[in-house]
């Protein structure tokens, strides 16, 4: 049998083979814990964005006037702010602690040829955030 | 009599059935004796119309992958005696379109290996007579984790991105082409990256990170995606900042 004669007898396409093919499960992400935890992460982000926004809107209550201010603070004591401040608080540190725990798979960083250990990029970033804390903490609490 | 373990074993022949079933065999339960040899001994003792890929048995083909309990494993490295009770349910490997019993297609996934280009670009070779590319130890450092791949595909059956949008390019096949970016005497980054830096590239991976946890061979190709990234956003930020700089 020549090649070409090979080829045509193998594009059999009217008895193509049915593949079998399945669907992904619309919750497939609660088939294990590590998806789970990755759709949690994604989720997150939701909460920090409210969390920037919510600056916002002190920073705007603020330039307002002292009235302004006290009533957004008012605003805030209700059960239903602090209940969503609270689980917003929660996401962003898991965040927080996700992003900086994956930060070392992103970044290579080099020194001497030799890469830098995870534990020293995830602490870097660990430490960076505990400085900025303090003094953002120092700022806020300082006597003037 | 020897102690048995139950095997659990996905069933699918295109000719008779609109969808897989399972089919349950006893096997000897043999503390040497990996799930590839519980198939083995099916195909060998008791029914030889079981179909299955492999050939190494010894984890450097990659033909034998399928999902163990759900799991995506090679099945020549993964013992029988850990799964003990039992039943070991023996699956084709996820997101795969299936064409008989455990044996998947796979010419997706090689059809994008090749897209991405994962060999050695050189704008212009070396003559004979100038001798070979020399690479230093530190220079072959950078790259060969992920020249470790040997395409099982079994990140592929871990990545839901994957399973929801068959287009994406996927964890191996991007590891390889970072594989070759990160080699000293490749070129072709520019023109990989062209490829990559589209939608179902790169940045169709939201860093699920099952691909690395999955892999026998502990490529990290989660890792490669993700410093991929970095070097496309810093790429993009270039070319902003300097348009006339293009190499």
């Amino acid at each position: 049998m020549r090649t070409s004669e090979v080829t045509r007898t193998t594009e059999y396409t009217p008895y193509h083979p049915r593949w079998y093919r399945s669907r992904v499960s619309t919750y497939w992400w609660l088939w294990k814990w590590p998806y789970l935890k990755f759709v949690l992460r994604e989720l997150s982000s939701i909460f920090v964005a409210y969390f920037a926004v919510l600056t916002l809107v002190q920073i705007q209550a603020l330039s307002e006037g002292p009235e302004a201010y006290a009533e957004f603070q008012e605003w805030m004591k209700n059960p239903f702010c602090l209940a969503l401040n609270a689980i917003s608080l929660f996401f962003v540190l898991f965040h927080v602690l996700t992003w900086f725990n994956l930060a070392p798979r992103a970044m290579v960083v080099r020194v001497g040829g030799k890469r830098l250990p995870d534990a020293l990029i995830a602490g870097a970033n660990y430490v960076a955030w505990v400085v900025v804390s303090a003094a953002v903490t120092w700022f806020l609490l300082r006597k003037i | 009599m020897a102690e048995t373990i139950t095997l659990e074993v996905a069933r699918y022949s295109p000719e008779r059935d609109a969808a897989p079933t399972f089919q349950t065999y006893q096997v000897p339960l043999r503390k040497d004796w990996v799930v590839l040899d519980a198939l083995n001994y099916i195909k060998d003792k008791v029914d030889g119309s079981l179909t299955y890929r492999w050939s190494c048995r010894m984890g450097i083909c990659g033909s034998c992958g399928m999902m163990v309990n759900g799991e995506p494993k090679l099945t020549c490295a993964t013992f029988l005696i850990n799964y003990a009770p039992g039943p070991v349910r023996v699956e084709p490997l996820r997101y795969f379109p299936v064409v008989r019993d455990l044996v998947i297609e796979m010419t997706d996934f090689m059809v994008k290996l090749k897209n991405v280009k994962p060999w050695i670009i050189r704008r212009e070779e070396k003559t004979l007579s100038e001798g070979e590319y020399l690479q230093t130890p530190q220079q072959l450092d950078t790259y060969k984790q992920f020249s470790m791949c040997i395409n099982c595909m079994l990140c592929y059956a871990a990545c839901p991105v994957y399973g929801l949008d068959p287009l994406f390019t996927g964890p191996a096949a991007i590891a390889l082409a970072q594989r070759y970016n990160l080699d000293s005497r490749d070129q072709g980054a520019k023109e990989r990256m062209e490829i990559l830096s589209q939608h179902q590239g790169i940045w169709g991976c939201t860093f699920v990170g099952e691909c690395t946890e999955v892999c026998p061979k502990h490529v990290d190709p989660a890792g490669a995606i993700q410093q991929y990234k970095l070097n496309a956003a810093k790429e993009w930020f270039k070319s902003l900042l300097m348009p006339w700089g293009s190499k």
